[in-house]
């Protein structure tokens, strides 16, 4: 089997006025030719140090990595003329026009819009219309389809794709995972990072990492299923008085908001019904107590115990 | 509070006027000391060495070289070795004291007129006090008159000196920094990112850079020039291609200044800090066309030599002023190429292909 | 009867031929968590900016903490705590630096800051890290303390620009629980945020679509109100029909 991306103990330090930063500890995995790979972990985590590491812009500490089987090190340029990257920053010119920046990335690539507009098509139509606009005045979203579009042109082997979206509104995220999805149907091998625990179950498989580490890596299925705990999810119209009491009971392990529900862990099983009897007695009506799946931020934030 | 956490910010807002106090109270003066001076002695009696070595007793001037005839003298004005020259006919003692007058010629290089000026006006007074110690003993009045001959510069204009600095000032200004922001700027926006990862080579992102200034340094100075002989009436003595040819090599120069001051920024406005206190106010100071580098003391002296607009400045005037060929200026082109290659070589050699 | 805290009628701003913000109407009210949210350039930003006395509006009026935001914006910087996603604190100054100069700036006694920086870095279990540059803090605990020093002067209302954006899912929920903490005080919480989980810990959360305020309502009402499942489901059906997206 060949790997898309393999990466064996990368490590990589910051050092700077205020202090050191461990970046990325000593961490490996592969990802698989034709997968859609999700890096999850909040800020500070280590997408970006890693994502820069893969597409040979940064120099790792320590370990080896791999990109469609060339080193990141010895072979950067042969990456570079195989892989998309789409930075956390907006990255085009924003004094530029739409088509100026397509072209203009495209003969970067030593290509034309028109030799790989099947790949783009599709999100191409899209942002047709404000062809004419120049890239700073775009919309998120229209930037975000533009990027991909530039990221894109060479048909790349792998596309990098590092937080594309974050700070967007949750219909242009959606709008974008649809077009990763087609993307992926078209065999290139995608790896995106994002904040948004969410968006996890989206991709084929995941590494949830925090501190420059990786707490798991597997399907989100899997994750989901190797979720230690019975799951339940509580709610009553007192939702934060509500929190503040499955705190002081005795038999909690742990109670967290989620969404309009508090998830629940107990220390040991068949608690409900005391639990709902101590609840009644601190005045608390309209309780609703249900077992539930768990998710991958209700995984996470295990890991993170 | 913060701002006293800013050490970098600190330096600069007090190193500054410290720097700029000392470089102007001491050692940047319009006065004028060990001026190089030729003298031409055809008469060789007990006057004229008198004189000389008043001359050479003064503190303004030191005797380059005891010249033997006019070629000679020219010669080292064209290789800018003097800046005056005093010469004295023959017969000089004889005719002062038999034709109770006596002439004596003086030159000085008005490329540089408030110099020239100033040169001639101590020359001038040192032969007078020279006389009036004599006079006192002689029994008719004498008169010594000098003739002065204002070189290159009869008219003694400004512009002569201001517009070969302005064209050293502006290119330096417009490369080094447009050069260096513009690189960061990609830097900042993340696009450098993205074009480091592209098969696109790293030089070519540098050459597409810097491209565009060079067109646009060489209209600049294109529109100087025209300025300069239509506006100002100034001519141009010497060869244009040269002068192009030398301002290209200055304007690489700066491209490169600015290339190696990107390379080592991250940010628009350290980049602009960084060009114009690096290297505005050094080219201002030590190019020599608004204090005279051969009054510096010589720590400074010695440092003018590593400011590339100091040769150019030379060069420029020399062609345009001077009306010179290559064959006056080739040392100073020399240089300039020296220091563009290594300074090429160096930002060639920092620009990073990756990002830290 | 409930205390309103922010109230705007037809409150309205224009740049050029653009309406950045439509004739929004409505009321917050005291010791609530409000949820302002909208798809990118829906006009959360600019309607914020107005609240804060920020930016004068084009017509309409509104009151905040009592004040109206189109003659009286000095009244309300003072009387309001704000918070956004990228700046709020001197990265190189210490937690301690920040809680002084901040206090300063909003007019408190130096005995008031002593009392409240040693009382905030204790309940923030930052004793340790007190003398710490705050740019050396990771993201979440910035975030927190960020919060805690918009809170300092004890405003009537904080504004908080997508205060948990990128914030890890554990410290993401204690943030939360300080806003709780919050409102027990008597403090108006204002908040825009992208995580659709947290509008469903407001109280009440309004939508905007295209410069208009298309609903308002507690997040079980708009559920049943759309229809919808969850929060995200009554976004995505609002925001899809919008025209325009950011500026």
């Amino acid at each position: 089997m060949n790997y898309a991306v393999e990466v064996e103990n990368i490590r990589k330090t910051y050092t700077s006025e205020i202090g050191t930063t461990h970046a990325l500890q000593d961490i490996s995995f592969a990802v698989n030719s034709g997968e859609l790979f999700g890096l999850i972990g909040p800020d500070g985590a280590g997408k970006t140090s890693l994502f820069r590491i893969l597409t040979t812009v940064l120099l790792a500490d320590g370990g080896k990595a791999t990109v469609n089987g060339f080193d990141v090190v010895n072979k950067y340029r042969e990456i570079r003329s195989c892989v998309g990257y789409m930075p956390g920053k907006f990255s085009l010119y924003q004094d530029l026009t739409v088509e100026e920046n397509l072209n203009f990335f495209a003969t970067l690539f030593g290509t034309t819009l028109e030799a790989n507009y099947e790949l783009v098509k599709d999100i191409y139509i899209q942002i047709e219309p404000f062809k004419k606009r120049r890239a700073g005045k775009l919309s998120g979203g229209m930037k975000q389809k533009l990027a991909l579009c530039c990221a894109l042109i060479h048909k790349p082997a792998v596309l990098f794709l590092d937080e594309p979206t974050t700070g967007v509104d949750p219909v242009s995220r959606k709008e974008f995972w649809e077009m990763l999805k087609r993307l992926k149907q078209q065999g290139i091998t995608i790896l995106v990072s994002t904040p948004y625990m969410d968006e996890a179950t989206l991709c084929d498989r995941i590494a949830l990492i925090q501190h420059g580490t990786i707490l798991s890596i597997d399907t989100p299925q899997k994750i989901i299923a190797s979720f230690p705990h019975p799951l339940y999810a509580i709610k009553s119209p007192e939702i934060y008085r509500l929190l503040k009491d499955i705190h002081a009971y005795e038999n909690t392990l742990s109670c967290y908001a989620f969404g309009e529900y508090l998830h629940l862990i107990f220390k040991e099983e068949n608690h409900n019904d005391e639990l709902l009897h101590f609840l009644t007695n601190k005045n608390h009506e309209q309780v609703v107590l249900k077992p539930i799946e768990a998710s991958i931020e209700d995984c996470f934030i295990e890991l993170l115990k | 509070m913060h701002v006293f956490r800013d050490r970098k910010s600190l330096l600069m807002l007090f190193g500054l006027p410290i720097v700029q106090i000392v470089l102007f109270g001491f050692a940047l003066t319009n006065e004028i000391k060990n001026s190089k001076i030729a003298v031409l002695d055809y008469s060789k009696d007990n006057v004229t060495r008198a004189i000389t070595h008043e001359i050479e007793a003064s503190r303004y001037f030191e005797i380059a070289i005891n010249a033997t005839n006019k070629n000679e003298i020219e010669e080292t004005f064209k290789k800018n070795k003097i800046k005056s020259a005093i010469i004295f006919p023959s017969d000089f003692e004889n005719k002062l004291y038999h034709l109770h007058k006596a002439r004596v010629q003086i030159i000085a290089d008005a490329s540089d007129p408030n110099t020239a000026t100033t040169l001639v006006n101590y020359l001038t007074s040192i032969i007078q006090n020279y006389w009036k110690e004599k006079i006192s003993t002689a029994a008719v009045p004498l008169q010594i008159i000098p003739e002065v001959r204002m070189l290159y510069n009869p008219e003694l204009k400004s512009a002569q000196n201001f517009v070969p600095g302005v064209i050293a000032l502006v290119l330096m200004l417009v490369c080094v920094m447009m050069t260096s922001i513009s690189i960061v700027r990609e830097k900042e926006l993340g696009t450098m990112e993205v074009l480091l990862v592209s098969p696109f080579k790293p030089i070519l992102v540098i050459l597409s850079k810097a491209v565009p200034y060079l067109a646009l340094s060489l209209v600049n100075l294109i529109v100087i020039l025209v300025l300069s002989v239509y506006a100002l009436g100034l001519p141009i003595n010497g060869s244009i291609v040269l002068l192009f040819a030398v301002s290209m090599l200055y304007i690489i120069t700066a491209l490169s200044l600015g290339l190696l001051i990107s390379t080592s920024t991250a940010s628009q406005q350290t980049a602009m800090l960084l060009s114009l206190m690096g290297m505005l106010l050094p080219t201002i100071l030590f190019a020599g066309f608004m204090f005279p580098i051969e009054n510096m003391p010589l720590p400074l002296k010695i440092f003018s030599n590593v400011v590339p607009a100091k040769w150019f400045y030379i060069i420029v005037k020399s062609i345009m002023i001077k009306g010179l060929g290559i064959e006056s200026i080739w040392k100073e082109t020399l240089i300039l190429l020296v220091m563009t290659l290594l300074l090429l070589i160096l930002s060639l050699k920092k620009f990073k292909v990756r990002l830290a | 009867m409930r205390e309103t805290v922010i109230s705007t009628n037809q409150l309205t701003k224009q740049f050029g031929d653009f309406i950045a913000t439509n004739k929004i109407t409505f009321e917050v009210y005291k010791g609530e968590i409000f949820g302002f949210l909208g798809a990118n350039g829906a006009g959360k930003t600019t309607a914020m900016r107005m609240l804060c006395g920020l930016s004068k509006p084009s017509s309409g009026h509104a009151t905040v903490a009592g004040f109206d935001v189109n003659t009286q914006p000095e009244e309300i910087k003072k009387n309001i705590g704000y918070m956004s996603q990228k700046f709020s604190l001197y990265e190189d100054l210490t937690i301690t630096e920040n809680i002084e100069f901040f206090g300063g700036i909003y007019g408190l006694t130096n005995k008031q800051i002593a009392e409240k920086s040693k009382d905030l870095i204790e309940r923030l279990g930052l004793v340790k890290a007190k003398d710490q540059l705050v740019g050396s803090l990771p993201l979440g605990w910035k975030q927190k303390l960020s919060f805690s020093i918009a809170i300092l002067h004890q405003p009537k209302v904080v504004f908080l620009d997508e205060p948990t954006g990128g914030v890890d899912p554990v410290t993401r929920r204690q943030f939360w629980d300080m806003l709780y903490q919050a409102t027990e005080n008597g403090i108006t919480v204002f908040v825009t945020t992208h995580y659709m989980d947290e509008a469903e810990y407001c109280n009440r959360v309004s939508i905007m679509v295209d410069g208009k305020i298309e609903a308002l309502d507690s997040p079980d009402g708009l559920k049943k109100q759309f229809n919808a499942n969850s929060m995200d489901e009554v976004f995505y059906q609002l925001a899809r029909s919008a025209k325009r997206s950011d500026n």
